[in-house]
């Protein structure tokens, strides 16, 4: 397994986040995880379907999986780092038994926890994500070799054949933007952008 | 009517489907009424906290949930509600059976047990121990419909004097 893993071209974050929100076409609903993914996520261009976690550190993907729960002819994709999928890699478990076929698992893997100055996480090691998904259950889980790959992999429907795990060695750089601290807003045009809102009318 | 029958009659008249759960002894038969009902969306999580961002994320999306855990579960999940729950303004209801209480055997569960309580109260997370049946359903539905309405969690303590505890804590309590 880690013979795949050390295969890989070392990809940059903000770059693939730009690539994925191009690629979606069916007002998919994503989770930018804490940090540098949710970050990336709104420095890639704010969506009424995006979600943006400002804490909870780890429940990136539950989350995901919630949405992708109750509304299975969505799309769904969790955009979470290593370090905050090694905090609760017991998801992965409860996903793949479940086996929502709507849910698509984004791993940003870059040895570090970036945004608290760089510490060694153990993926920088022995520990492999696509390995541990793989042994949690979630059959299509793999590694993105390079950015053609990437796009390949990304050329395909986001509500079904899942749920699939796609795990990306990134470099070390910083998120770009800085999602605005206001999470009753986010949440609020969250709803909206997926049809579940109830303040109608006092929204334009 | 049981109190695990009357309880999930009462999430159902709600419409909350999905439960996000971690199994316990006391819980043992909502687990078997959810799981024996295609009403209900059973999640199976590994942990509380993974239990309580299932829920989030299904509520955003249109279907109510309730998160089931044990004390020592309820314990884990200080920063899910911190950070998440509180706010983003989630109405997540919960269901805790208490331990550590009325014949508790294990130390580990009457210390953490301490923590209940102080904790809900500390957050300001509106909190209701369930020990008569007979007021079951005046609690319970009409805290549901305050938390929807306001936005807020929900914590429901189902104690022993209306569970009857921990079924194994008898054996293990003769000294």
């Amino acid at each position: 397994m880690n013979d795949e893993r050390n295969a890989v071209k070392t990809l940059n974050r903000s770059a693939l986040t730009e690539l994925l929100v191009r690629r979606l076409r069916h007002d998919e609903a994503v989770i930018g995880g804490i940090g540098n993914s949710n970050f990336d996520l709104f420095a890639a261009g704010h969506r009424p379907q995006n979600f943006y976690m400002l804490g909870s550190m780890g429940l990136a993907c539950p989350i995901a999986l919630g949405v992708a729960l109750a509304q299975p002819e969505r799309g769904v994709i969790a955009l979470e780092g290593d370090g905050s999928i090694l905090m609760g890699l017991g998801c992965l478990a409860t996903i793949a038994n479940l086996k929502p076929r709507n849910l698509t698992l984004i791993i940003w893997d870059n040895g570090i926890y970036q945004i608290t100055g760089k510490q060694r996480a153990a993926t920088a090691g022995a520990s492999d994500i696509v390995a541990i998904a793989r042994g949690a259950g979630i059959n299509h889980s793999a590694w993105v070799r390079d950015e053609q790959h990437f796009e390949k992999l990304l050329d395909r429907r986001f509500d079904d054949g899942g749920p699939v795990l796609l795990a990306v060695k990134v470099d070390d750089q910083p998120g770009k933007g800085q999602t605005p601290r206001d999470p009753t807003l986010i949440r609020s045009r969250f709803m909206k952008g997926l049809g579940t809102g109830r303040s109608a009318g006092l929204e334009i | 009517m049981t109190w695990s029958d009357t309880l999930l009659r009462i999430l159902k008249d709600n419409d909350i489907r999905l439960i996000a759960y971690v199994p316990d002894n006391v819980l043992t038969p909502l687990i078997a009424g959810v799981s024996a009902d295609n009403y209900f969306l059973p999640v199976n999580a590994t942990r509380e906290d993974e239990a309580i961002g299932t829920a989030t994320g299904a509520y955003m999306a249109g279907l109510r949930g309730a998160v089931m855990m044990q004390t020592s579960g309820f314990a884990l999940i200080a920063n899910a509600l911190a950070s998440l729950v509180l706010p983003y303004q989630i109405p997540t209801v919960m269901v805790i059976s208490e331990r550590g209480t009325m014949g508790e055997f294990n130390i580990g569960q009457a210390l953490v047990a301490r923590t209940m309580r102080p904790v809900l109260d500390t957050l300001g997370i509106v909190h209701h121990t369930l020990s008569d049946e007979a007021n079951m359903q005046f609690i319970v539905d009409s805290s549901i419909k305050q938390a929807y309405a306001t936005q807020a969690p929900v914590a429901f303590i189902l104690s022993p004097l209306l569970t009857g505890g921990n079924p194994a804590a008898k054996a293990k309590l003769k000294i």
